[in-house]
């Protein structure tokens, strides 16, 4: 079976203000409904799994009943965890619960604050773990990326032509990753932030799926701003 | 929904934008799988339309060939994944003497509104006509012409007299193919008789019965009926041949789009009673019935396919311009695009 899953878990610190970015909104409708729409038309998920801040539950459940109602019974909406990867064990728990969880559970994550992700991009994704455990959505880097052990002084400049930047979705075959989690140390866990990196770590292959730089993530006022502009210039 | 629309800003260059559209409104979403290039579409992408036309229509989603699978319809009437092809003619009202087609108030995908050239197409579910799951999709793609064909050939028979012995195509380009295709299936046993001005290319009209260069055509040729595919700056010469060659109360089709207005020689329409009529984009009731060909007769798409010039995989705005540049440099045949974005 195939799951998507939309990583709501963050707390928004970067944007300012109280409300978590992805509940804030884009002519009056929140981006993580944009987000939930995307996935939601997806004919390849089985199922769409919310996971968020704890408070916001309830909260998430009451956009999706307004804004997406028929979305109700292929969307869940349960509690994140307290890091990245703690989210997606969250998800994998449901699974399992579910008692779906086999080796072909092929779970894609994605971040609730990329709402212009494309079909193309999720369906590369799916086509992707058909070969692999695990893929990570990325572009090539235009900046060039400088490296610095200290902070202070730059250690490396690689070439950028070998850089790329993540995006997501990043997706993984559920029991796969799980085993992997598992076997990390606290210590590893507190240092791996990111889910392709635990496989990586491992020696597992991930595959590069072409992104796009329309995929982009809203972290910044700066960035909901030009999203924002993306969506309402048709009303100017 | 987000959802991405690729707008040709001027000609050669299009640019991205995002529109909110409504999921579970009154129209179903549908996602495109394979688009075909129509003259119409180089028309703007090449600018060579009036400036004030470009002015006026421009921004807009180019493309009105096109198939795609029903990604959402909230009104039941399509399940997901169903394969469609998209009816771009949308009417706003009924008339009970005026087809949908020919109705002023009517709007047109890539002429008066969005094309499908979008991410995701929201379209009525009365718009959409189910293809049959195996068909060959880059040919599929472009039924929007192939039904403009079926629907001359309908109005075609409500207007022609019964005698059609013989039925002249004049152009060899690809509404001459396909329009000569329809022609010999809807009536086998007439004798369908092709002219067109490049040899190589009246080769590939294998099915009719007889094919002619334009300035070859034997003495004494007449035929009872004809249909002009030709269209732009050949219309003229193509019009004044067909007049000369037909017979007294024939009914002549005219198909080919010209830019500008075209002399007509009337005095030999009055003196051999002709009836002229115009014909123009199709409707509903048109794909319906060239699907329905389709399944009675799936050889058809094995000769529609022969016009298929090339297959382009699109997933960027870098490709959907690469497409429509080969399309500017092809000299016959559909340029199809596996929308892949």
């Amino acid at each position: 079976m195939i799951y998507g899953a939309i990583l709501a878990g963050g707390v928004g610190a970067r944007m300012g203000g109280d409300k978590p970015k992805q509940y804030l909104s884009i002519k009056d409708k929140p981006i993580i409904v944009y987000t939930i729409e995307k996935f939601f038309v997806e004919k390849e998920f089985d199922e769409v799994i919310v996971l968020c801040p704890s408070m916001w539950v309830e909260k998430t459940k009451d956009l999706i009943e307004k804004f997406i109602p028929d979305a109700i019974e292929k969307v869940v909406v349960i509690e994140g965890g307290e890091k990245r990867n703690d989210t997606i064990m969250n998800a994998i728990q449901y699974i399992e619960q579910q008692g779906k969880l086999d080796d072909n559970t092929v779970l894609v994550t994605h971040d609730s604050v990329r709402p212009f992700v494309s079909h193309r991009i999720i369906k590369d994704n799916i086509e992707a773990l058909k070969q692999y455990d695990a893929c990570d959505t990325v572009i090539s880097a235009t900046d060039t990326i400088v490296v610095s052990e200290d902070g202070t002084i730059i250690s490396e400049i690689p070439e950028r032509k070998k850089m790329y930047q993540g995006q997501t979705p990043q997706s993984f075959k559920a029991k796969k990753f799980k085993e992997l989690y598992m076997s990390l140390t606290e210590e590893e866990k507190d240092i791996l932030t990111d889910g392709a990196k635990i496989f990586v770590i491992k020696g597992e292959k991930v595959a590069l799926v072409n992104g796009d730089t329309l995929n982009m993530k809203i972290t910044y006022p700066y960035d909901l701003r030009v999203a924002r502009s993306l969506v309402e210039e048709e009303d100017a | 929904m987000l959802n991405t629309v690729y707008r040709l800003v001027e000609p050669r260059r299009f640019e991205v934008a995002v529109e909110d559209i409504n999921i579970f409104g009154e129209n179903a979403i549908v996602r495109p799988t394979h688009l075909s290039i129509c003259n119409a579409d180089m028309r703007y992408y090449l600018g060579t339309r009036d400036k004030k036309v470009l002015a006026k229509k421009l921004p807009m989603a180019l493309i009105h060939e096109g198939i795609g699978e029903v990604a959402f319809d909230p009104t039941g009437t399509f399940k997901s994944g169903e394969l469609v092809v998209m009816v771009p003619n949308v009417p706003v009202e009924e008339d009970d003497y005026i087809a949908e087609n020919y109705l002023r108030s009517s709007k047109f995908c890539a002429s008066s509104q969005d094309g499908f050239l979008q991410e995701l197409v929201e379209i009525s579910p009365k718009r959409l006509v189910k293809l049959p799951d195996d068909i060959n999709r880059e040919t599929a793609a472009f039924t929007e012409i192939v039904s403009v064909s079926v629907h001359a050939i309908s109005r075609f028979d409500k207007i022609a007299h019964a005698r059609r012995d013989v039925i002249g195509v004049w152009g060899d380009g690809n509404l001459g193919y396909i329009t000569s295709l329809f022609l010999k299936y809807e009536y086998p046993d007439s004798k369908i008789v092709v002219f067109g001005q490049i040899p190589e290319k009246l080769s590939d009209f294998t099915f009719v019965d007889e094919t002619y260069l334009t300035d070859e055509i034997p003495d004494g040729f007449t035929m009872d009926h004809a249909f002009e595919c030709v269209g732009g700056n050949g219309s003229p010469v193509a019009i004044e041949q067909i007049i000369d060659l037909i017979k007294p109360e024939s009914t002549i089709a005219i198909m080919g789009v010209s830019e500008y207005p075209v002399p007509v020689n009337t005095r030999m329409i009055l003196e051999k009673g002709i009836r002229m009529f115009g014909t123009s984009r199709s409707g509903v009731k048109d794909f319906e019935k060239t699907v329905a060909m389709y399944r009675d007769h799936p050889e058809i798409i094995d000769y529609l396919g022969n016009i298929v010039e090339s297959v382009n995989e699109v997933s960027t705005i870098t490709d959907i311009k690469n497409a429509f540049e080969t399309d500017a440099h092809k000299s016959f045949g559909k340029v199809i695009m596996r929308w892949n974005i």
